[in-house]
């Protein structure tokens, strides 16, 4: 997208976070190159969904600098930083209630189509909005459900079309927390695949704690362990990495590894 | 499904909406001849009223319905239009200004724009409860600015002015209030077909969105700061129409315009009306009117009824009277209306039932607060009452026990009948969009 990219799409040196006296992120590096597909796993309270509101600019960083293909963006508010091509999703499904499942989607891509605060243009006649909520609506499956309300939507259609909204708008770099969570396992199984197809061609960075999910999305893995990434490699290496299996990946991913083989065959089962 | 979704060519076809059209083609013959079927001077003078209020409550809930933004001070941006409406007139009566009367109240909108954008750029800052209470606070400082700058205000006599100004055009001199009438009607039609155009644009949209997840418009893009800031301002512009037009009905203008009392009717009209639609407020203003006018001519209680309505539609229809007439349309729709018309019979006339006694007692109460005077007699719906007799303070309240009672019996039978119809019309839309 930007013709003057950086070698990284998302770059982090040296975050830090305090809320109040305890240091949530201390002192974090990670640098993502475009196109690549990041898992950040790490415990519970490691700071994986803080790290997130720090790149989003939902919170702002205590120091250090985050770079949006090598564009220092800590201290921008988050609609600044959207503009810049950097989209997420929430862990909680944050969509426009009242709304329909078209008017949600059809918001999520007025800013990237240039229509800003435009009150002097009639919706129905901006083909090019409509066509493309239309086509997110069609990749999510949704279009049954085109008129109906956010709030009225069954749980996994309320995930679906949060990763809708995230993705609508075009942005190159795309951030989902957690985005199958509270999902059964069939359900997670076709929800990794629509992610997959979605985000194709995208940086994506995702907050995961179930590793089956983890395999079948990321090509690189970054272990987030007391607001440090210790290791950032392909899954194997992550795998063999000593100081991961000593902080914390050891006994949990010995207990994943059947469940990710299967996990992973029932995705490529099903693409 | 089965559907690809590369780059193929899509359709565009606009059907002409019949519906539509109709409506607004009933809405301009209700405004047109409305005055010939209610032809005294007293009809003409509430028309003329609901025409400016149907533009202040539409203007009043783009923040309220569409945008989620509960302000106390609406009154702030209609007076002080009227105001600068009213000082505009008098500038060109005195000849400092060549404007025609007719336009009078487009100098009160700018009014209400202009303080919408310099007082709005603080209260849009925040939104929910900050929000309400900034509104509050600037209603309470314009109300006092209005005792301490006569010179504006006109302090306790107001502003006057004479709309019988300048030359008239094609012979509307706007001495007759028939005339003014039909300018209300016109800029009443103009400010909604604007507001509604409005309500289908990319803001009204977003408005819409930061309406019900602020949070979420900032990652899609937009700063729900500056969202607000011009509904804001599209509301006071409206606002100042509303004001200016006033203005001209009463020639006269007073701090009152400006005060929390007009503040708060806004808001409990707007909100009996219904926020939650686009035609909600007209019913409020309408409403409005008759309260104010009717009502008040028909009680000195009129506030307190007012009071009991308003606590009886939160607790029972928060939508206000829009979403009842919305979800009895769709009842209808599906064919499902006729069955419930006895149970709404049986609930207006113990409702109506209720009103009698409760209404006996608070007559009686307000007649031995206020005109005990006169003597104990008061007369109620023809009968005439004692307000010292046992014997009618007996029978009120009995019409008020059977009242309550029948009424709580109706209506747990209409919430079962109500319930059953509404799963009804869900399994049908199932089965409708299982066969598509």
């Amino acid at each position: 997208m930007n013709a003057a990219a950086s070698e990284f799409a998302v770059e982090l040196r040296d975050v830090r976070k305090s809320f109040g006296k305890t240091e949530i992120i201390r002192g974090a590096n990670l640098a993502v190159r475009p196109g690549e597909r990041v898992a950040i796993i790490g415990p519970n309270g490691a700071g994986k969904s803080t790290l997130f509101n720090l790149i989003s600019g939902r919170f702002g960083s205590t120091s250090g600098d985050i770079l949006l293909q090598g564009q220092k963006i800590d201290g921008l508010k988050p609609y600044e930083i959207t503009r810049l091509g950097l989209a997420r999703s929430f862990q909680v499904s944050n969509l426009f209630t009242r709304l329909s499942v078209f008017e949600n989607l059809r918001c999520a891509v007025l800013w990237s189509l240039g229509y800003r605060y435009s009150f002097w243009k009639f919706l129905a006649d901006l083909h090019d909005a409509n066509d493309r909520a239309e086509e997110v609506m069609e990749m999510l499956k949704l279009e049954k459900r085109r008129d109906v309300q956010a709030m009225n939507l069954t749980y996994a259609e309320q995930r679906a079309l949060e990763i809708g909204i995230t993705i609508a708008g075009g942005a190159g770099v795309i951030l989902l927390d957690e985005p199958t969570a509270g999902m059964s396992r069939s359900e997670t199984a076709r929800f990794v695949n629509l992610i997959r197809d979605v985000t194709v061609g995208k940086t994506l960075l995702t907050v995961e704690h179930d590793m089956g999910v983890v395999f079948g999305l990321a090509d690189k893995i970054a272990v987030l362990v007391y607001g440090e990434v210790i290791a950032f490699d392909t899954p194997e290496r992550v795998r063999a990495n000593e100081r991961v299996q000593e902080a914390y990946l050891g006994s949990v991913l010995a207990d994943h590894q059947a469940d990710a083989g299967r996990a992973a065959h029932g995705i490529a089962a099903g693409h | 499904m089965g559907r690809t979704h590369e780059s193929r060519p899509r359709y565009h076809f606009k059907p002409l909406n019949v519906g539509r059209w109709v409506l607004w083609g009933l809405f301009a013959l209700a405004l047109l001849v409305a005055p010939l079927l209610w032809t005294s001077g007293f009809a003409l003078t509430m028309l003329s009223q609901m025409g400016i209020l149907v533009i202040a409550c539409l203007a009043y809930n783009i923040l309220l319905g569409q945008g989620g933004m509960l302000s106390f001070g609406h009154a702030v941006y209609t007076g002080l239009g009227a105001f600068l409406a009213i000082h505009t007139l008098n500038m060109v009566a005195a000849g400092t200004l060549s404007l025609p009367v007719s336009l009078i109240p487009v100098a009160g909108g700018l009014g209400g724009l202009f303080f919408a954008a310099l007082l709005g750029y603080v209260t849009t800052k925040k939104s929910g409860t900050t929000f309400a209470m900034i509104t509050l606070g600037i209603g309470e400082l314009v109300w006092s600015m209005s005792l301490m700058i006569p010179e504006f205000f006109g302090g306790e006599g107001g502003i006057s002015g004479n709309r019988m100004t300048g030359k008239p055009m094609l012979g509307i001199t706007f001495g007759p209030q028939i005339q003014v009438y039909y300018l209300i009607a016109v800029y009443c039609f103009i400010c909604t077909a604007l507001m509604f155009a409005m309500t289908r644009t990319p803001l009204g949209r977003i408005l819409n969105a930061v309406r019900d997840n602020p949070e979420r418009v900032e990652f899609i893009g937009y700063s729900t700061q500056r969202v607000r800031y011009i509904a804001f301002m599209i509301s006071g512009l409206f606002s100042g129409v509303a004001g200016g037009l006033g203005a001209l009905n009463f020639e006269l203008v007073t701090a009152e315009v400006v005060g929390a009392g007009r503040s708060g009717a806004y808001l409990l009209f707007v909100f009996l009306g219904g926020a939650g639609f686009f035609f909600g407020p007209i019913i409020g203003a309408v409403l409005m009117v008759m309260a104010l006018v009717l009502l008040s001519e028909l009680t000195q209680a009129w506030l307190l009824y007012l009071g009991l309505v308003f606590v009886f539609m939160v607790m029972y229809a928060p939508g206000g009277i829009a979403s009842l007439i919305m979800m009895n349309l769709r009842v209808a729709a599906f064919g499902k209306l006729r069955p419930l018309i006895g149970s709404y019979l049986a609930l207006a006339g113990t409702a109506a039932t209720i009103l009698t006694g409760a209404g006996a007692m608070i007559e009686m109460v307000y007649h031995l607060q206020l005109n005990e005077a006169l003597g104990p007699e008061l007369r109620f719906m023809n009968v005439t009452l004692n307000a010292k007799g046992l014997d009618s303070w007996f029978g009120a309240s009995f019409v008020l026990a059977v009242g309550v009672g029948l009424f709580e019996l109706t209506r747990r039978q209409f919430a079962k009948q109500w319930g059953q119809t509404q799963e009804e019309i869900e399994r049908e839309i199932k089965r409708r969009e299982a066969a598509i």
